[in-house]
């Protein structure tokens, strides 16, 4: 059985070792005159100013979430659609609560001022 | 997979508690910032309608949803001693977080909905409808333990969350390789696997499975040597909160414990009845001996709770229905002493300082003398001295052990429960006995009608489960009998 893996672990040392050896070959063959421009992380564009690590504004976390919420729903409408008939009137009534509950959530933030942005 | 009508009525008390908290969390949205004072009380509403829909599920094991839910005695007994854990935190949060300046809707929801998480784990029959409902009850408590916002909540919350998905992670890959053993992860038919097939208990997955099962679960619990989380997490939550947790994240987790070790590994007791000795002899001696050291009461009590956790491994550890039986009376009465003892913490402190030093307690039992006689029921419940609740739970685990064998075990949980007498005393003695300092600690207390009948209604349990226990050990044994 193992045997039938034999092709795939040939294709990992291949990938491996092209990888490596491109790797190799360009630092051995390479020439190497580093100055202080080369050296820096982002060789063109702008100077990144200021750094990436501020605290972010707490209200990127609240849309994130809330986006990630109704991003799942949408996961799972999808499967249901395609299933619709097979699941029959039970599935209906099912996704009608699934919807109903994340309603609830939405009415819930919307009072709460989470979609308001000053 | 179809779901039938059969199958929804198993779940109708899960589903009115959701409908509760979801009202709870609309009536905030509808009108914010207004008086919220009725919203514990909806929730309790939701708890007795569920308490109502209850009493059906007694009766023959039933599984639903594939083999996902039990509706069988076993779960609806968890389940009502799940809602009274659910009504007493609410009625005991009420004042408290009013008085703190956070009474918000979402605490009241979150209590519900960590419910109905526990109240799934008391019912699950498979071993991923245990880890989901892990999870479901987890979320919730790690939100609630972090509530007050301040540095030692937040530390609490955190402390929790990491260490709570740390062993998750355990749980989980138990629970995979358990499936790698027996080629299924529903409860009952990893019983079947190993009871068909002889090899299979000896085979290096299955125990290493069953091993991280039990590390998972020893986690929950705060079994001695997983238990290094729970005393900054019980002490830096709202004391509502700790309550809750030490009560009901018990109380559902050792009911997963019985499903699981009693029911899908009853065949390999032989192997894990000697690792659950050694933890069950730790966690005693250890919470015991370190509650002794602590001066602050409500970290004295994260510990006591350490060390009854330990007791109840002890019937774990003898695995037959009575010990189980012992187990579930044991989990009802530690709810009721305990969250009346977390009320009584409550009462005394004030916005901002809880006062749960040993001395804040000097000479309170002559200023506050109702406070005194709540106080010292559950001290003298929780050290296990008759005629209250806390000694027969201790008498049920202690004889089932007895019956099996298991004599040692026994010696040393007695001469634990001999030992915290001495700490539980202790603030019964600091209560009548040392006089009140010059400038008093506790000027007034922090008691309103429901944090009364709170108290009221767990001293009442204390007293009346420990005065006629027979209706209630009966009903456990009945709960067993269809368990396994």
């Amino acid at each position: 059985m193992l045997q039938n893996y034999v092709p795939i672990l040939i294709l990992f040392l291949l990938a491996a070792g092209f990888g490596l050896g491109m790797v190799l070959m360009s630092a051995m063959l390479g020439p190497r005159r580093p100055d202080s421009e080369k050296l820096s992380t982002y060789e063109c564009g702008m100077t990144v100013d200021p750094g990436a690590r501020r605290p972010f504004d707490v209200k990127y976390y609240l849309v994130a979430m809330v986006f990630l919420v109704f991003d799942v729903e949408v996961v799972f409408l999808y499967p249901w659609a395609v299933k619709f008939k097979a699941l029959g009137l039970f599935g209906f009534v099912e996704m009608l609560v699934f919807l109903f509950i994340l309603l609830v959530g939405y009415a819930y933030i919307w009072r709460k001022g989470v979609l308001e942005w000053e | 997979m179809t779901f039938s009508m059969a199958d929804m009525r198993l779940l109708t008390p899960h589903l009115v508690i959701t409908a509760a908290a979801l009202l709870v969390l609309l009536a905030e949205a509808v009108s914010p910032g207004r008086r919220k004072g009725y919203l514990p009380y909806l929730g309790i509403a939701g708890i007795v309608v569920a308490a109502f829909t209850t009493p059906g599920l007694f009766g023959p094991a039933r599984s639903g949803f594939s083999g996902m839910l039990a509706g069988d005695a076993f779960a609806a007994f968890v389940y009502f001693i799940l809602y009274a854990v659910g009504a007493l935190t609410l009625l005991v949060s009420d004042a408290y977080l009013r008085d703190e300046g956070r009474d918000h809707a979402e605490y009241y929801a979150l209590v519900l909905l960590a419910l109905v998480g526990m109240m799934l784990m008391a019912g699950a029959t498979h071993l991923m409808s245990v880890f989901l409902a892990l999870e479901t009850m987890s979320i919730a408590i790690y939100a609630l333990a972090g509530f007050f916002r301040d540095e030692r909540s937040a530390e609490a919350s955190f402390k929790y969350f990491i260490l709570g998905a740390f062993s998750s992670g355990f749980l989980l890959y138990g629970i995979a390789l358990l499936y790698g053993a027996c080629g299924t992860t529903e409860i009952q038919g990893i019983l079947d696997a190993f009871a068909s097939n002889r090899a299979l208990a000896g085979s290096p997955m299955a125990l290493a499975g069953v091993g991280l099962v039990t590390v998972g679960f020893a986690f929950k619990v705060a079994a001695v040597p997983f238990h290094m989380w729970t005393p900054d997490a019980y002490q830096g939550a709202p004391t509502s909160v700790t309550a809750f947790m030490a009560t009901g994240v018990k109380a559902a987790a050792f009911a997963a414990v019985l499903r699981v070790f009693f029911v899908a590994f009853q065949t390999l007791h032989v192997d894990w009845s000697g690792v659950l000795w050694v933890l069950a002899l730790l966690t005693m001696t250890l919470g015991n001996l370190t509650a002794i050291a602590q001066t602050d009461v409500k970290r004295m009590l994260a510990y006591s709770s350490i060390a009854h956790a330990g007791y109840i491994l002890v019937g774990v550890v003898a695995g037959t229905p009575e010990a189980g039986a012992g187990i579930l009376y044991y989990l009802l009465a530690y709810a009721f002493m305990n969250i009346g003892a977390f009320a009584c913490l409550i009462m005394v402190g004030r916005k901002g300082h809880e006062n749960t030093e040993l001395d804040a307690f000097a000479g309170l039992g002559f200023k506050f003398p109702a406070l005194g006689l709540a106080m010292s029921l559950f001290m003298f419940s929780m050290a296990g001295i008759p005629p209250t609740a806390g000694f027969i739970g201790k008498f049920l685990i202690f004889k089932a052990a007895v019956h099996q064998g298991y004599y040692w075990l026994t010696i040393f949980g007695v001469l634990n429960s001999a030992a915290s007498v001495y700490y539980y005393l202790r603030v019964i003695v600091t209560m009548y006995f040392k006089p009140e300092p010059d400038t008093p600690v506790v000027e007034g207390l922090r008691a309103g009608p429901s944090m009364a009948l709170a108290t009221i209604l767990a001293g009442l349990g204390v007293l009346y489960f420990g005065i006629v226990p027979g209706g209630l050990v009966d009903l456990a044994e009945q709960a067993l009998r269809y368990l396994v």
